[in-house]
């Protein structure tokens, strides 16, 4: 049986967590004080996920840049696809926070959304 | 001379938080005075996810954060002014603040409260020798570079300090295609939160050399490199542990310093271990009047627990304004004229003091000791009877502490006992003091926060 | 072809150039920085010595009293900053008095004027902080402080206003003699003149060398300085040295014109004449030596260190003269401490042998005055409220720590020989050398010298040459 020790980044608690293992298929999960922390440790040892946050350039706005995220997380092996995708990409101003800024990024299926107005 | 009876200064989390929750506890006239273009503070260069877990339920990004409190500011039509630099507060609570579209003006508050926030510690306060060539940054400077105006400050960065800027600035250069070598932190341990780490470092492969520090800047135009080496448990470098690293930045994420410039020139009475102001339990400082709330008073991991902060100095100041007009039967903004006039204040002085004296009559007030591993306490006095029904009382420990136990004692009893895995100083502790407890321990004199063992 | 071209816009340089500026002649100042002001000029102990030093009968001693004389006339028509607030020379032992005696003597030797040994407790209400085990010192009403870029900045303005040209990023490469004078080539190609000055700091050898087979050497000797917050900056309020002595020489502790209180510097000779690099144990010796003769100094209060370079002559004298086998050839060099105080004196030395080689008349046309850059913060409330209606950038705070405005700024990038990096605005205006040390300020900087000298941000430097701040943008090497 394996184990997989993990550090939760659900919330600022940080919680050990530790997931065992049995080939590819989760037997426990413990160490999380919280659900959030439970569905972390399975998402991260089958298939890790993350926010991913950056910046694009916007026009006739009061600031040069807004910053942006995914929507929701996206894989992990996914990050640098995602904000590649974003490299030259201006909006026009006005932004509101929520506005999709590229839809289904680097095929996610996940929408980038401005998290600042401009 | 403008009269308001709260004003803020500094429109970041803190200050946002405390107009509203002034504004909801029934004060009216209040005012924000905010230095830079918009509201938000430093949050709208903290574009990384992870606020508002506490506050909002949901995982926002740092604009998003402020965002929320923008728009309560806006709908409770609260007022403030941008671009405007507050350059002196008087003891009496005249605030000289300057723009280029009002000029200098003067404002009279009634209570004032303090929201400037913190800057970062600089290189130099580091002493790190070497040269001065550009591409030393502080994390802080760097964010706003990249976040906010788009701009790569470097392509081979180093990062010294493991602080949370300095870890969220590793990833976000790597993510805009900068290469950031390692991040050495001083400390046996990190000074960021676990999670970040995981989320910044690991993530990326970017290794963590605890226990390390930067010896030596080269560069004379630019950064070429730096030195690391390994640190004694003094933290002075190791002979023989150098290792060179080729780099054209350097970052620092060394230390926060609450910015209290403008508190110490009206008075404010500062602690030497957090360098904000000593605060009671309403946050009030040794000045009547005036309140203190985030990182000015304390800097905070979290911007949840500046804003649960600045809310409580919020109503504590809306209080004050309140009752001070209904002890003399005015009006709060007639209060806060009042408070201004020494003539008239001088007339009814004697009443005034006689007030004074009961309300102080009416409730001691006891420090609070932070001993045995607590390195402070915010705050660092309670009155009992003053104090809101739960009051949560925050303070850091001194080092890392496995499987002990927060204790809280009055005088010799001790109230609470609670066990904690681990305790760093990178991450705020909370313990909540209930004031019916507290009532039924008349003759307290000292309430004490420590580590222990068992 | 000009009539005479001054090698270096430190503060020998510049000031020789304003006296030159005087006479009708065609002067220009080639420097191989950006700015003037970036050599030792920059960096050292910002004082204006008052003369007891330098050995009886020098060139030193006489440039050094004549030079301090000259500072508060100076000061005032030229709008930089200077307080004489006077020097003790702290005697630690018994022992030692004799020593203190000598420098006594020897400074009435030179004509310094006021000295006085004054006593253990007098000494003490002085200066409260001074080290318990001081038991007399040497008092100079004369000496003072000034601000080092200012007096440099302020000479270079009123001689460029008086037509004096000035060639930035213009290395000298060679020297050579032609049929009308010098013909000296540059990275940015030949410039010719009839007459030299050498002005050259640590570079004054290699460029004396050009010329002349007599060789000269100038050692760069380092010094490491420390700079405390304002908050100590009246932790002593006048100038304090230690006495030369057993205990080896000691560092000084002053305050600055600024407000702050600098501690420093160690002597470390080095070869290389760029390696104004700090050292862990120069930095040390600075904190260490600092305590011996001023107590309690608040140490957590470092907001920078930085290391200048003295140009150290072998006789430890002042050259100042033309060069006997280089007709034509002034040197300015060996100009070490005292040569900030000296500065004044060496420009009106330097102009009257220039002056005599060329037989330069009168400038009738000169204006011996110059307005710097207005410091709000010594206006008054109405008078700063003016200010502002008239120009609202004066209303804008851009560097906080020094309470900088953009008007400031806007002034130091739009005047003569204006700044056109974040070190030029800052010894122009303080923006940037605060506590917090430009972190919050120099992006504002950037953007606004980007927006003035039409150029992106990306070609913005700290100090000209490869110092770029930004290197590129966001995502464009993904």
């Amino acid at each position: 049986m394996g184990k997989r020790e993990l550090i939760c980044i659900g919330c600022p608690m940080g919680c050990p967590v530790t997931v065992e293992m049995k080939g590819d298929e989760i037997v426990s999960v413990s160490g999380n004080t919280c659900p959030r922390g439970d569905t972390y440790a399975r998402k991260e040892v089958t298939n890790p996920t993350r926010i991913v946050t950056s910046t694009v350039k916007v026009e006739g706005g009061f600031v040069e840049m807004i910053s942006v995220k995914t929507k929701e997380d996206i894989p992990k092996d996914k990050i640098f696809d995602c904000v590649r995708a974003l490299k030259g990409v201006t909006v026009k101003a006005p932004v509101h926070i929520g506005d999709v800024i590229l839809a289904n990024v680097a095929g996610t299926g996940v929408d980038v959304v401005a998290t600042r107005n401009a | 001379m403008k009269t308001y009876d709260i004003v803020i200064i500094g429109g970041g989390p803190a200050g946002l938080s405390a107009a509203v929750s002034a504004k909801k506890s029934g004060t009216d006239s209040i005012l924000i005075l905010e230095r830079d273009k918009e509201l938000g503070g430093i949050l709208n260069q903290c574009i990384h996810n992870g606020f508002g877990l506490h506050t909002f339920k949901e995982e926002l990004t740092g604009p998003e954060y402020a965002g929320r409190f923008i728009e309560q500011v806006k709908e409770l039509q609260i007022e403030y002014k941008l671009h405007t630099m507050v350059m002196d507060i008087s003891s009496d609570k005249v605030v000289t603040a300057m723009n280029s579209t009002d000029g200098l003006f003067e404002i009279r508050a009634g209570a004032v409260i303090l929201a400037m926030g913190c800057r970062e510690r600089s290189r130099g306060a580091l002493n790190i020798p070497g040269y001065r060539p550009a591409g030393i940054f502080s994390a802080g400077t760097a964010q706003r570079l990249v976040n906010m105006e788009g701009y790569l400050p470097g392509r081979k960065v180093v990062i010294l300090g493991s602080g949370d800027i300095g870890l969220i600035m590793a990833r976000r250069m790597t993510l805009e295609g900068a290469q950031v070598q390692v991040v050495a932190e001083l400390m046996p341990y990190s000074g960021g939160l676990k999670r970040n780490i995981v989320q910044c470092l690991d993530d990326y492969g970017i290794p963590l050399k605890l226990s390390h520090t930067v010896v030596e800047i080269r560069g004379k135009e630019r950064v070429e490199g730096i030195t690391l080496a390994q640190v004694d448990e003094k933290g002075r470098p190791i002979a023989g542990t150098e290792e060179e690293y080729e780099c054209d930045t350097l970052l620092l994420s060394v230390g926060l310093i609450p910015e209290n410039e403008l508190s110490s020139g009206m008075g404010v009475e500062l602690s030497r271990v957090t360098s904000g102001p000593v605060v009671n339990e309403g946050l009030e400082t040794n000045i009547e009047g005036v309140f203190a709330c985030g990182n000015v008073l304390h800097v905070h991991d979290l911007v949840d627990f500046v804003s649960e902060e600045a809310a409580a100095a919020g109503r504590n100041a809306a209080r004050y304004v309140q009752e001070a007009g209904r002890r003399k039967g005015e009006g709060p903004d007639a209060a806060a004229e009042r408070a201004h006039y020494g003539a008239q204040a001088d007339r009814r002085n004697s009443v005034e003091q006689g007030e004074n004296d009961l309300c102080k009559a009416a409730g001691r007030t006891v420090e609070i000791r932070a001993v045995d591993g607590v390195r402070y306490t915010v705050p660092s006095r309670i009155n009992a009877e003053r104090m809101e029904d739960i009051q949560t009382v925050r303070f850091r420990v001194g080092g890392v502490y496995k499987n002990c136990f927060v204790s809280v004692y009055l005088d010799e009893v001790r109230i609470l006992h609670r066990k904690r895995p681990v305790m760093a100083p990178g991450e705020m502790e909370e313990v909540k003091l209930k004031r019916e407890e507290l009532l039924r321990h008349p003759d307290l004199k000292a309430i004490t926060v420590k580590v222990e063992e068992v | 072809m000009y009539d005479v071209i001054i090698i270096g816009a430190g503060v020998s340089g510049c000031a020789s150039a304003r006296e030159l500026s005087k006479y009708r002649a065609k002067v220009c100042v080639l420097e191989k920085a950006e700015d003037v002001c970036c050599g030792t000029s920059k960096a050292n102990s910002a004082i204006a010595h008052a003369g007891y030093d330098a050995p009886a009968g020098s060139l030193m001693a006489k440039l050094n009293v004549q030079g301090n004389q000259m500072m508060e006339r100076l000061s005032q028509e030229l709008d930089f900053a200077f307080q004489q607030i006077g020097s003790l020379v702290i005697c630690r032992d018994r022992e030692e008095m004799p020593n203190l005696q000598a420098l006594y003597d020897r400074g009435v030797a030179n004509g310094v004027e006021g000295l006085r040994i004054v006593e253990q407790e007098e000494l003490r209400r002085m200066e409260p902080n001074i080290s318990e085990d001081a038991v007399a010192a040497l008092y100079a009403p004369t000496a003072g402080i000034v601000c080092p870029f200012g007096m440099n900045i302020a000479f270079a303005e009123n001689a460029a206003a008086n037509g004096v040209t000035f060639q930035f990023d213009t290395e000298v490469q060679d020297i050579r003699r032609t049929e009308r004078g010098w013909l000296i080539e540059t990275d940015q190609g030949p410039f010719e003149a009839k007459c030299v000055v050498n002005a050259a700091g640590v570079y004054a050898d290699a460029i004396h060398n050009m010329v002349s087979e007599q060789k000269i050497r100038i050692t760069p000797r380092r010094g490491d300085y420390c700079l405390l917050d304002k908050s100590a900056g009246s932790h002593v309020s006048r100038v304090i040295f230690a006495l030369p002595g057993k205990y080896g020489k000691g560092v000084l502790v002053t305050p600055t014109v600024h407000g702050n209180l600098l501690i420093g510097p160690t002597a470390i000779d080095t070869e290389d004449k760029e390696g104004i690099n700090t050292t862990r144990a120069g930095l040390d010796q600075v904190l260490e030596k600092a305590g011996e003769n001023v107590k309690d100094l608040p140490m957590r209060s470092v907001i920078t260190s930085f290391a200048g370079l003295r140009a150290h002559e072998e006789h430890h004298e002042f050259r100042i003269g033309e060069v006997e086998d280089a007709a034509g050839f002034v040197d300015c060099v060996g100009i070490e401490s005292p040569g900030l105080t000296a500065s004044p004196a060496i420009g009106v030395m330097v102009a009257g042998i220039v002056c005599k080689i060329l037989r330069l008349e009168e400038n009738p046309a000169f204006v011996g005055t110059r307005k710097g850059i207005v410091n709000p913060q010594e206006l008054s409330m109405e008078e700063r409220r003016q200010l502002i209606r008239e120009n609202p950038a004066y209303g804008n705070i851009i560097c906080r720590c020094e309470m900088v405005t953009e008007g400031e700024i806007l002034d130091a990038i739009r005047r003569p020989l204006g700044a056109r990096s974040l070190d030029g605005v800052k010894r122009r205006t303080r923006a940037g050398m605060g506590r917090c040390q430009a972190g919050f300020c120099s992006p504002r900087v950037m953007e606004i010298l980007a927006r003035e000298c039409g150029k992106s941000i990306r070609e913005i430097t700290k100090a000209g040459g490869a110092s770029k701040i930004v290197v590129g943008v966001n995502k464009d090497v993904l």
